[in-house]
């Protein structure tokens, strides 16, 4: 097992014929990703690769292939579409890459996504990759081996850093999950949290946060109630400066200002080990198993 | 984006919100005319993208248009928190029976557009967040809904009990949402929200802040950036695809990716160095984005050595190491660059560099250790 994806993804890519979209379907076919379909509207019933059939929409790419994962390559103004269309379609797990949504699209879209029982990973996210089964997005594969440490991230190459000093040093991952930087997003640390302590295959879980909001704070609140299995956590921006900020609506909301101490003293207390650099976290893993 | 204190005000005019009447100037001529239009007494407030204006000097209560004139003078051209002051608002000075509080912001942690609303408004309104927050009032708008006239009637009768001023305050509220919301805004603002002693209501203060990701879309917006407000090398920096925040270390950093570049900072603190910079090259990286990251690195007088740090993924790696040879056959470079360089196409990339006689180094500590030492050697 694993967490959200596996084997058992039959993926559709959304703007398969971009220019991103086609150079990451070829990358996650070599990776051994079963996709299974792509959508660009108005190149219905063409080949990519000569291999996958291109659809006009999911609903058909769903109902021909029996797709049950999308990833979402398309620009910013067509996103929030891609996704609408999606969860529509019935798509059950649905990956947007895109970077650059408008967040005001995004309080739209989320209700919609759970109204139709899907679950949405992003936007502006890296993806996720389960080592040896499944890639959806765009983490490379050669920097993740098959494991059983689980790792959740808010952001894209500095997962990749801490997931390169993991394999180097012969810890796997079970699945490394990218959820984005983004104000509003699908799948937050708790989602994947949850998941990992559910998941068999996980035995630990490295989670990498930054400054601003709260996620954090409220991530550790679940860890101290919920998660038994060990936990290693990072902040990045320890040295961040404090912003030019504007008005008082963000302090008022979060009560403080999300720095890097604050959350590290969240981690802490939920008895999360705290990495200081991105190469700690081998020797805290093995620590903690 | 933040807009001015000036611009938040058009907007909020043009959706109803009442309000005094006002004008912008850019000289101290200017100024003196819109007071004397005005009549009476005036106040006249630098329009930069700050907070802790007032305390800084930057507002300040005129008897006479040529008080407002020589107020001006003085705050045009000032500095306020790294910034320089190039316009001033001259609005009428009320006189002020009460001051409330209005925010509507984007919530991460409910997903929605949120309200926050007290009755003790004013420049204490983070105060009285932390001493008192039931002083506050909350409300999370369902979108698909927007704001509905009792939810708007409830927030305001949380800030006043006579019944003309409950209804102009809802009203209100409504015609802010609607500026949220058909601005794309992160952050919609009135403080204070004022009541006079012949019970009219009116806003004094207003600060908006759109979402970046609106503005490609919404040029309408765009055209309201205002670049002599910021730094002039985060302008640089952007208008070059590049995220780039000037801070006050010696250690230049060139990073792809926010969490990377962050956490590349952090190591730089750890290993006891200071960094110059926040820069992010973004996903995909052509050399050009390199040559303008170092160009505007190199800008800066107090850094001292530079440090690449790429970890290649969508990034070539290659695509830096000619980016990096490139910038440095267009412009000298006359401190010590250390480059770390791990991922695609790194064997490649390694190669471009041997060629020109650089080298690389492909552990993160490794390469941060070093560029402190530089810096360390350089100052």
């Amino acid at each position: 097992m694993s967490i959200f994806i596996g084997r058992q993804t039959r993926l559709v890519v959304q703007g398969i014929t971009g220019r991103d979209g086609s150079f990451h379907t070829r990358q996650m076919m070599e990776y051994g990703t079963q996709v299974v379909a792509g959508v660009t509207p108005g190149k219905g019933g063409q080949q990519f690769e000569g291999k996958v059939p291109v659809f006009n929409t999911v609903a058909d790419a769903v109902r021909e292939t029996g797709a049950n994962t999308s990833v979402i390559y398309v620009p910013p103004a067509g996103a929030a579409g891609a996704i609408y269309e999606a969860a529509d379609a019935g798509i059950a797990f649905i990956v947007c890459i895109t970077e650059g949504v408008p967040v005001m699209d995004m309080t739209r879209v989320m209700p919609f996504v759970r109204d139709r029982g899907a679950r949405l990973l992003g936007p502006n996210c890296p993806g996720l990759i389960t080592p040896g089964e499944s890639k959806v997005g765009i983490i490379p594969g050669n920097i993740c081996t098959p494991g059983r440490v689980g790792l959740v991230s808010r952001s894209g190459t500095l997962t990749y850093e801490v997931v390169n000093h993991l394999t180097r040093n012969g810890i796997g991952q079970s699945t490394c999950v990218g959820i984005g930087g983004d104000p509003i997003i699908g799948t937050n640390f708790i989602d994947c949290l949850r998941a990992f302590q559910d998941d068999a295959a996980t035995d630990a879980i490295v989670m990498m946060g930054e400054i601003g909001g709260t996620d954090e704070q409220n991530a550790a609140d679940f860890v101290r109630q919920y998660v038994t299995k060990p936990v290693v956590g990072f902040i990045a921006g320890q040295t961040a400066p404090k912003g030019r900020r504007m008005g008082h609506a963000g302090a008022i909301i979060s009560g403080s200002s999300g720095t890097a101490e604050e959350k590290m003293q969240a981690f802490e207390a939920a008895g999360i080990a705290v990495m200081k650099r991105p190469v700690d976290v081998v020797e805290l893993v093995k620590a903690a198993r | 984006m933040n807009l001015h204190e000036y611009q938040a005000r058009e907007l909020l005019k043009a959706a109803g919100v009442p309000m005094f009447e006002g004008g912008v100037a850019s000289t101290p001529a200017e100024a003196e005319a819109i007071a004397a239009h005005l009549g009476g007494g005036v106040v006249v407030k630098a329009q930069v993208h700050s907070g802790g204006r007032g305390k800084a000097g930057g507002v300040k209560l005129a008897k006479s248009p040529a008080e407002a004139r020589a107020h001006a003078e003085k705050i045009l051209g000032m500095t306020i928190k790294g910034l320089v002051v190039h316009k001033v608002l001259v609005v009428p000075a009320a006189d002020i029976a009460t001051e409330a509080y209005v925010g509507l912001i984007m919530d991460r942690g409910t997903q929605r557009p949120v309200f926050m609303v007290s009755a003790a408004g004013g420049v204490d309104i983070e105060e009285v967040a932390a001493t008192n927050p039931e002083k506050i009032t909350r409300l999370a708008v369902d979108p698909v809904y927007g704001l509905l006239p009792h939810q708007a009637l409830s927030l305001a009768f949380t800030l006043y009990t006579d019944i003309k001023q409950v209804r102009t305050a809802a009203r209100i509220m409504e015609q802010l949402y609607q500026v949220f919301t058909a601005n794309g805004a992160t952050l919609a603002e009135i403080n204070p929200l004022v009541t006079t002693p012949d019970g009219r209501v009116l806003a004094l203060d207003a600060k908006i802040s759109i979402d970046d990701n609106e503005l490609d879309r919404r040029p309408d917006l765009a055209a309201l950036r205002d670049e002599s407000a910021e730094e002039p090398s985060e302008v640089a920096a952007r208008n070059a695809s590049l995220t780039f925040i000037k801070l006050d270390g010696n250690v230049g950093c060139v990073v792809n990716g926010a969490g990377l570049a962050m956490a590349t900072m952090d190591l730089v603190k750890y290993y006891g160095g200071d960094p110059a910079n926040f820069l992010d090259i973004g996903g995909s990286s052509n050399p050009d984005k390199v040559v303008n990251a170092l160009r505007i690195i190199t800008s800066d007088p107090n850094v001292k050595a530079i440090l690449f740090n790429i970890f290649g993924g969508i990034t070539r790696t290659d695509d830096v190491a000619n980016g990096i040879v490139a910038a440095t056959r267009e412009f000298k470079v006359n401190v010590p660059i250390v480059i770390r360089l791990t991922g695609t196409n790194e064997k490649e990339a390694f190669r471009i560099l041997e060629g020109v006689g650089m080298t690389a180094l492909s552990d993160m500590d490794e390469a941060v250790a070093k560029v402190v030492a530089l810096a360390k050697e350089a100052a």
